[in-house]
């Protein structure tokens, strides 16, 4: 069994600050973690391989040189070989041009069963790249998944989740799946004895030439969408606090919302 | 017969007839035990799929400037739920009805599912001109490959310039899929659209909700956009307008899906609206102390016509289902009244819940951050605040 789970390092937004009087971002000290969910995706992965005691698992991002230490993460918590794709070229890419230059890569590994995601990054939001991913490598996805089994016949069963509930799914391998981590996942920092161990693991680093393909589909020049101007959404004003007792609060309050849209309406 | 843009490679092709099965309009024939593509191929890419050999070839030609214009009419995808249309349906009928009119072009809506007839006039009241149903009895629970598949071919052949979203589990699971086939631009979340020197202007929070940006493709079409729920305005139906309709056929082979449903299970009820569609939200967190507890809420989710959402404190703690759960690690709602009791309101609840139109917050920490971007604000107990909401809004809202 050959695995591949894609990971991006992104800034952590839970501490991106806005400047009160710029409205810009504050992006200083702001720590580059290891998406979360891509971090469960690489913990549920090992899980897997360990379960059906066979197969080995490839980890690759594409990003600057210093998400070198996302992927050192990644090799910290069980995967066997990481992948850095590093190059100017690849500067400004969407949703479209990662998902080329990640399948890409993918091909250029080699013969693959499953490839692993996070559902989403937790700076971009989009959930765009995995199911762009298997488009480019022909194979089937699914997103919004809780929960894999894989039984030692190669057996694939999904958990996902849907807007009014869960799916169990049958699949056939080879296949991409997309995670979500349970609400209670905490991204652990894994112990010192493996983060020795993930300093002797495989790294390569691949440039665009190493890469290959067709660089016209790099980068910002790849790119089919355009981000013409960013801004801070307008700020939602001051908090009108009611302060009485509770009686008294809930009238004052009932009053404000009987002419809320949504209740007036009726 | 060669078809423009798709190539069997012969040395390769074994004739084993799995694009056929694959196909949705019927269009591969194998003959002499290889593969024949028939004139109605759409290049939809399904066939690619499945192939084990790599023996089909796609190569879509490429638009230059004039073909840009070609591409006419603004679409949407409409999600069924049991057969009925989403609410967020006609939202996005609304706002296609908006920039339609700007652009002088016409709005198309998408329908798949087992039964799509009868919801035909229902959309049409939104400001739909055309209906491209396509019915079929596998169609009733969404799968990405058929839906991608089918939409990609009707794509190509009518050539929309635009082409809308929902930004639901479905819609954000179909739309990248179909984008990445046709290789074009999408553009994820919008919160707000419009057009701009005749490109559709899509914009979206990033990072979190603390920062916006405005995107446009300029150069592939169609544009396409998965648009958030609850925030485009739906208009008031004219019900006397009628669309034409246009039914694809299509063709789906059982045998060739890849992924099956072997169980699907129900967190809400059956009818019952789900979180990203309701209007109002009554969130609890860890200050709601108890599963018990949440009944308070769920009394005046019944009087105000809304939903019981909760933080993740509150999910963690086993008091909600994980379905129920508003942030980061859960869903984006932006319903028009969001009222948070006993939540603190951290940066990743906030991401969850920030673009609803109104927020109030019940709390007793004075410092909780939820008061930073409420609306309005009561510091003080829910499990006394709430029932005398209750009780007031039954009173005032009976008098309307």
């Amino acid at each position: 069994m050959k695995f591949i789970v894609c990971i991006k390092q992104v800034p952590d937004t839970t501490e991106v600050k806005v400047d009160p009087k710029t409205h810009t971002l504050i992006r200083e000290g702001v720590p580059s973690i290891l998406n979360p969910y891509d971090q469960f995706a690489v913990e549920e992965c090992v899980r897997i391989r360990e379960e059906i005691g066979e197969g080995s698992i490839s980890v690759i991002t594409m990003g600057p040189p210093q998400a070198r230490s996302a992927l050192m993460r990644c090799l910290a918590h069980g995967a066997d070989e990481a992948i850095l794709i590093s190059d100017k070229a690849f500067a400004g890419s969407d949703t479209w041009a990662t998902a080329y230059t990640l399948s890409h890569a993918i091909k250029k590994i080699g013969s693959f069963d499953m490839v692993f995601c996070g559902q989403q990054a937790i700076d971009g939001d989009t959930a765009q790249v995995g199911p762009e991913i298997a488009q480019q490598l022909g194979i089937p996805q699914i997103t919004y998944v809780e929960k894999v089994s894989l039984d030692k016949t190669h057996k694939l069963t999904i958990h996902k989740q849907t807007d009014g509930g869960d799916q169990i799914l049958e699949a056939k391998l080879p296949i991409l799946l997309a995670l979500l981590p349970p609400s209670s996942f905490q991204p652990e920092h894994p112990p010192m004895s493996s983060i020795l161990k993930a300093k002797r693991k495989p790294f390569n680093i691949w440039d665009a030439n190493i890469l290959g393909g067709d660089k016209s589909k790099f980068g910002l020049d790849g790119s089919f969408t355009q981000v013409i101007k960013t801004y801070t959404p307008p700020s939602r004003g001051e908090c009108e606090m009611i302060e009485d007792d509770p009686k008294e609060a809930a009238k004052k309050l009932s009053k404000i919302l009987c002419k809320n849209e949504a209740l007036a309406k009726r | 017969m060669k078809i423009l843009g798709i190539e069997i490679v012969l040395e390769k092709c074994t004739g084993c007839g799995l694009c056929i099965k694959a196909c949705p309009f019927a269009a591969i024939k194998v003959k002499d035990k290889k593969a024949e593509i028939e004139a109605n191929c759409t290049l939809c890419g399904s066939c690619v799929d499945v192939c084990k050999f790599d023996a089909i070839l796609i190569d879509r030609p490429k638009l230059s400037n004039k073909d840009l214009s070609e591409y006419k009419d603004v679409w949407i995808f409409v999600e069924l739920k049991e057969n009925e249309i989403k609410k967020v349906g006609f939202e996005l009928a609304s706002k296609a009805r908006e920039i339609a009119d700007t652009l002088g072009e016409r709005v198309g809506a998408v329908i798949l599912g087992e039964k799509a007839k009868h919801l035909c006039d229902e959309i049409a009241a939104y400001g739909v001109d055309i209906v491209y149903i396509v019915e079929i009895e596998n169609l009733k629970e969404y799968n990405t490959s058929n839906y991608s598949g089918i939409l990609t071919g009707i794509i190509l052949k009518y050539k929309p310039n635009i082409v809308l979203f929902p930004a639901t589990h479905i819609g954000r699971d179909l739309a990248p899929r179909v984008a990445a086939t046709l290789e074009v631009g999408l553009t994820a979340d919008c919160t707000g659209l419009s057009i701009k020197d005749g490109l559709l202007l899509q914009s979206r929070p990033a990072f979190g909700g603390n920062i916006m940006a405005d995107i446009i493709s300029p150069t592939t079409r169609p544009q396409m956009a998965t648009t958030r729920p609850n925030v485009m305005k739906i208009k008031k139906p004219d019900n006397s307008r009628k669309a034409d309709i246009v039914t694809i056929p299509v063709n789906i082979d059982p045998k060739a899906m890849r992924i099956v449903i072997k169980e699907i299970i129900k967190t809400t009820k059956s009818g019952a609206k789900s979180l990203d569609e309701a209007d109002i939200i009554i969130s609890g967190g860890r200050g709601i102390g108890s599963s018990e507890n949440f009944k308070i809420l769920e009394e005046l989710a019944k009087t105000i016509n809304g939903v019981v959402g909760a933080s993740r404190a509150a999910v963690d703690a086993g008091w909600r289902p994980r379905s129920d759960q508003v942030g980061q690690s859960g869903k984006t709602v932006s319903p028009k009244l969001y009222i948070a009791c006993g939540i603190s309101g951290k940066i990743q609840h906030q991401v969850g819940m920030k673009s609803s139109d109104t927020i109030i917050a019940i709390n007793t920490d004075p410092e909780a951050p939820i008061f930073d971007i409420a609306d309005c604000g009561i510091v003080g107990d829910y499990t006394e605040v709430i029932p005398a909401l209750n009780e007031e809004l039954k009173k005032n809202l009976c008098k309307n």
